[in-house]
């Protein structure tokens, strides 16, 4: 890291290398500064809230890059790599679970999907050779596709349990006339699954025209063609809203027998508070 | 009169708590059974049971003799139709709503239903949230009649309904019933029984306590 010179010679020398020096680094607080300055003239009760947060971003991100350090890298082996691929589909398979555990079995359920939807987004980006599959490639390439179907799965289930227990009259209501589980779980399944897709595919609309991409921005950042981080991008970007959402469908659909007995009952869902 | 429900021995625990304990009740096909009672007293779950959305937790609950957790659960819901205390509305028109039980219902059949409930056919288009209390609760009694129940399960249709619309439900409960479905019907209030009930079933803390025919 460079920390000789001035500040502005420091950010000029930051955006041509891709290099963050100390200065820099604290120059991004610039704005949370901001945040906690008007939050105490305002009384708005965020400011510690932001600093935590960053705080908490700064120390796990560098608690990763010490552990990438030791994986990726030029000529490293891959089978740390794919432990790492496979530490964290068991993290976000947990985290799902973690986050509805009204429903039995979740864990599982969640690491079928997640896994399932990473091994096919893996083999079009290896197999049809848009990155080289190396240690460098492997563990970020994956870490986008579960980051984003993680989203997808978190509040698949979330939404889909709260919305069955909310409106556990109007889904009794359809059983009664004699519909099968799977019909009167659909609605909420669907508005579930709208609301975990929505923010991805509005996303995807904007994309180019509000914000570039993490990918392109990256590639473009490390100097490549702005059209070869383009087919870069779109390849990702398609493979995450896929993802995304066949996990999520995958998930909704696995919810059912989960939610309900087999003879089409809906099960008792209390909140996690009461079933604690 | 042959036997519709028993209750041999039927207990029923929700969430660790005993809602029904050791029910031995025989319900005959026919006419109206009003079950009455304090609210908590398990009049509900009883009926909740013979539409199978509930389960004996120990005991056998038998339809027309038959252990009713061997039977076609969807198959048994469709015979034994319910209505609830609440009118629930699925989203869209009534016409939409009534397609939910019956997908290939044509407009004339489903205008045909709504008279067979007091509404006249301007309804299928209306959206079903927007309805009266009253007139919910018979575009519901509608949907459920279009699965031909044998027997018509209603729980407390009228409580949240006004006095004019509730004698309107009642009135065609018993112009059913003349008609050859049993009906069971469930209300705290003692007046509106003693006005409907056939039959009586007092039922008190989890257990049939009387019964009056």
């Amino acid at each position: 890291m460079d920390v000789t010179g001035g500040p502005v010679r420091l950010l000029a020398a930051t955006a041509d290398t891709g290099r963050v020096g100390p200065l820099g680094m604290a120059a991004s607080l610039i704005l949370v500064a901001v945040v906690v300055v008007v939050s105490r003239w305002r009384h708005l009760d965020l400011g510690r809230q932001v600093v935590v947060a960053c705080a908490l971003a700064f120390v796990q991100l560098l608690l990763v890059g010490v552990g990438l350090g030791l994986v990726v890298g030029d000529g490293r082996p891959l089978w740390p790599s794919w432990i790492w691929v496979a530490a964290m589909l068991l993290y976000a398979a947990w985290i799902t679970a973690r986050r509805a555990p009204e429903v039995s079995g979740l864990f599982g359920l969640a690491l079928m999907a997640l896994g399932a939807a990473l091994a096919v987004s893996l083999a079009v980006v290896f197999g049809l050779g848009v990155f080289r599959l190396t240690s460098r490639t492997l563990v970020p390439t994956a870490g986008l596709i579960v980051g984003n179907a993680l989203t997808s799965t978190v509040v698949v289930a979330r939404r889909a349990v709260e919305d069955l227990r909310d409106k556990r009259p109007e889904v009794e209501a359809r059983l009664a006339l004699g519909l099968p589980a799977e019909q009167a779980a659909r609605p909420h399944l669907r508005s579930a699954l709208r609301t975990a897709l929505s923010p991805q595919i509005e996303r995807t609309r904007a994309v180019g025209l509000v914000a570039l991409p993490g990918a392109m921005t990256g590639l473009l950042l490390a100097g490549v063609d702005p059209l070869v981080a383009v087919a870069v991008q779109v390849v990702v970007m398609y493979l995450v809203l896929g993802s995304a959402a066949v996990v999520g469908a995958v998930l909704a659909l696995g919810l059912v027998p989960r939610l309900f007995t087999a003879d089409h009952r809906l099960r008792q869902l209390p909140r996690p508070a009461e079933s604690a | 009169m042959g036997r519709l429900f028993s209750f041999e021995g039927v207990a029923v625990t929700l969430q660790g708590v005993a809602s029904l304990e050791g029910v031995d009740l025989e319900l005959p096909e026919g006419g109206c059974t009003v079950l009455v009672g304090p609210s908590g007293a398990g009049k509900s779950t009883l009926l909740r049971l013979c539409n199978r959305l509930e389960a004996p937790t120990a005991g056998v609950l038998r339809f027309r003799g038959e252990d009713v957790a061997a039977l076609d659960p969807l198959r048994h819901r469709r015979r034994v139709g319910m209505v609830f205390q609440r009118p629930v509305a699925f989203g869209g028109t009534v016409l939409d709503n009534l397609r939910v039980a019956r997908p290939a219902l044509t407009v004339d059949a489903a205008a045909e239903t709504l008279d067979q409930v007091g509404l006249p056919p301007l309804f299928l288009e209306r959206e079903q949230a927007t309805l009266s209390g009253g007139e919910g609760q018979r575009a519901c009694l509608a949907r459920t009649l279009l699965t031909e129940p044998e027997v018509l399960l209603l729980d407390e249709p009228t409580s949240s309904l006004d006095a004019d619309a509730a004698t309107g439900l009642e009135r065609l409960a018993k112009d059913l019933a003349g008609r050859g479905t049993s009906l069971l019907w469930v209300t705290h209030d003692a007046a509106q029984a003693e006005r409907l009930a056939d039959r009586l079933v007092v039922v008190d803390g989890g257990r049939v306590e009387a019964q009056w025919t």
